[in-house]
Order: structure tokens, then C-alpha cells, then sequence
């Protein structure tokens, strides 16, 4: 296919979304990243069978404690697609880049307190 | 075990505001079963505390330790060699941890990361549920190992009351009748009939809450 997905994308790969921890998501965004996104597999179709399931939740999880702190949860998705939809894998890597382009550089990396009120649902002083 | 759960990250994250040098201390006993405030949980909770801390361009350090057990002095004396260092110990224990933490390191604060809820167990993996109060004079060979000071709404020991409807307790159609599942129990134990007859009479809750701290001494263990 030899499909182009944006270079700023980096993949950590692990045996299933199942393997993927709060932490890891939570040291990532630590680390100053403007977004993380967890790729599973079709929901149904994990090999693990539960697999992409808890790491549906674990998304879910650290979206309420980004919330909490005032960062964007939208900083943070689950996309579910097949290892045959390569296609779809250089989209959502656009679409996701695309998306945090918009939220612009995150508060962890600028240091300019929270950008997002729960409840309000928009960034604030902006 | 003693069932705990996490307090709302911002009350944490406001409750260490003035701390630059903090001890997370977790404890590898009951919460750290009730997935609340162990090893997992430290991370996790360190984790969230400097995301909060660098979202506002300040720095923080946290010493990140588990100790086997927050409620026993040679486990708490673990952090003696570097607690002087810190300006706080931010403890994910039950209340016993966080005051066995103020007592043995006096000279800092020790600050509560968890809500201490009850002595329960697990129904399922996440779900926990209280099962006894401490009372201090169990009666439960008395009314088919359900505990009518936790499972009844109003901790009757001559139920159930008026309330009682279909099994479900008035308090909330979602809690079960303490006194029917009792009922219940003792039937298909074939007791009903000679328990349910019997009048309790008046407790005597001077072993409860009620008549102070507690406090168990063993002579034979004692040294």
C-alpha cells in the first residue's frame, strides 16, 4: 500500500489494547505529547476476546482524570479498526493529528494551566 | 478488608498546593486489594499529580513507596531514613495508615488520599460491599450469618420494620431487607422457627463506637 500517515505519529506497539495501562497513557501525556490514541482491534473480533474492551475502559478512565485536571479529554481517543484496514490506519493518523493540531500544544508541555472546565465543555481563557 | 476509594483528584491536587517535596505512600494490605491504594495506584495517582503540577508550570517531587502494611510501626518505620527530606506524606492507606503516618513523623503533615468507606468484600471484580461494623459482640450464629447491624438499613435486631416490601428495605428500593434475607436464611437452615421466636434484648453498644476508642490487648502476645 505504502499509504503516508503524518511522521509526528509515534507508534508503541503492544500485544494487545488489553496490555495498555493507565500509566502508560498517563506517562505519555507526562512526557509532554499533545495527544495519545489507542488502536484496537473491531470490538467482537479481539483475539483476547475482552482485550480492546478494557482498553475501551482504561480510555474512558484516563479521560475522566484528564478531565479532572483540566486538560482536554479530547487530547485522548479510541479507534477501533482491523489489521487489514491500512487505509483507515494513515486516516485516523491524519485525522487524530488534525485534531490535536486544533487543540494546539498541550498545558503539560506549556505550563499555562487548565484549557478545558468540565461541564462548560470549552477551552478556557482562550 | 478495609474497603477504600480514591478522593476526587482536584481535592488532592488542592489539598498538597503548598508542597514542592512529597512522600505518595501506598500500602500493599486492603487497599491495595480494593484497588485503591497500592503500588498500581501510587503510580497512577503520582502520575495525575505531576500532569497537574506541570499543567500549571510548577515542578513537584513525589517519593513513590509501598509499605506491606501502613497500620504496623516496623512497616512505617520503613520511611524513617528519607521522610525528614519531604514536607509531606501524602498517604493512599486506609485512616489508619494516614494516622499511623502522622504519629510516627511528627514534624511533617501526613494528608489522606482516600476515603475510608467499610470493612466489606468483593462481589465481583470492581464491586465491593460492606458486610460488618465492627459492633464488637458478633450475634451472627444468631441470625443465619447475615449481620443485622450492617444489612438492615436501621440496624434492627428485631426486624424487619414497617419498611420491609417485597424484600427491598424503604431506605432505597436497591437495598435488600437485612431482616428478609435473615428470614430468609434461617428457613432454609431450618432455624426459623426456633430463632425467630427469640426477643433480642437491648444491645449493648459499649463495644461499638459508643463507648470510645477501642482497644484489644493480648497478654499472651504482649512482650
Amino acid at each position: 500500500m505504502r499509504l503516508d500517515y503524518p511522521p509526528n505519529v509515534k507508534i508503541v506497539r503492544v500485544p494487545c489494547t488489553g496490555k495498555v495501562d493507565l500509566l502508560h497513557i498517563l506517562k505519555a501525556f507526562e512526557e509532554g505529547v499533545d495527544g495519545v490514541y489507542v488502536a484496537g482491534c473491531l470490538e467482537g473480533e479481539c483475539h483476547f476476546l475482552r482485550g480492546n474492551l478494557r482498553a475501551k475502559k482504561r480510555v474512558m478512565h484516563v479521560k475522566r482524570i484528564l478531565t479532572a485536571l483540566g486538560i482536554n479529554p479530547e487530547r485522548l481517543q479510541m479507534y477501533n479498526l482491523s489489521a487489514a484496514m491500512g487505509g483507515r490506519f494513515a486516516e485516523i493518523a491524519q485525522e487524530m493529528t488534525e485534531k490535536v493540531r486544533a487543540l494546539g500544544p498541550s498545558p503539560i508541555k506549556t505550563g499555562k494551566g487548565r484549557e478545558f472546565v468540565e461541564g462548560q465543555g470549552e477551552e478556557k481563557g482562550q | 478488608m478495609i474497603v477504600a476509594e480514591a478522593k476526587p483528584i482536584a481535592d488532592i491536587v488542592a489539598m498538597i498546593d503548598r508542597y514542592d517535596k512529597i512522600i505518595l505512600a501506598g500500602c500493599k494490605a486492603c487497599v491495595a486489594v480494593c484497588a485503591a491504594g497500592g503500588e498500581k495506584e501510587v503510580g497512577i495517582l503520582a502520575s495525575a499529580i505531576t500532569l497537574a503540577r506541570k499543567r500549571d508550570g510548577r515542578a513537584i517531587e513525589i517519593r513513590e513507596v509501598t509499605l506491606e502494611r501502613q497500620c504496623d510501626p516496623e512497616y512505617v518505620e520503613q520511611i524513617r531514613g528519607f521522610a525528614g527530606d519531604y514536607q509531606a506524606i501524602l498517604s493512599i492507606a486506609c485512616g489508619v495508615g494516614v494516622q499511623y503516618m502522622a504519629e510516627h513523623y511528627k514534624a511533617i503533615p501526613a494528608l489522606p488520599g482516600l476515603n475510608t468507606s467499610f470493612m466489606g468484600g468483593s462481589l465481583e471484580q470492581g464491586v465491593w460491599s460492606e458486610r460488618c461494623q465492627g459492633c464488637g459482640t458478633c450475634i451472627l450464629h444468631l441470625t443465619g450469618g447475615i449481620c443485622p447491624v450492617t444489612r438492615c438499613s436501621k440496624s434492627l435486631f428485631n426486624g424487619p420494620c414497617g419498611g420491609s416490601s417485597g424484600g427491598k428495605c424503604e431506605v432505597d428500593k436497591e437495598i435488600e431487607c437485612g431482616w428478609q434475607l435473615i428470614i430468609d436464611r434461617l428457613k432454609a437452615l431450618g432455624e426459623f422457627e426456633s430463632r425467630f421466636a427469640e426477643i433480642f434484648p437491648l444491645k449493648d453498644w459499649s463495644t461499638s463506637r459508643d463507648g470510645g476508642q477501642r482497644k484489644i490487648v493480648r497478654e499472651d502476645l504482649k512482650q
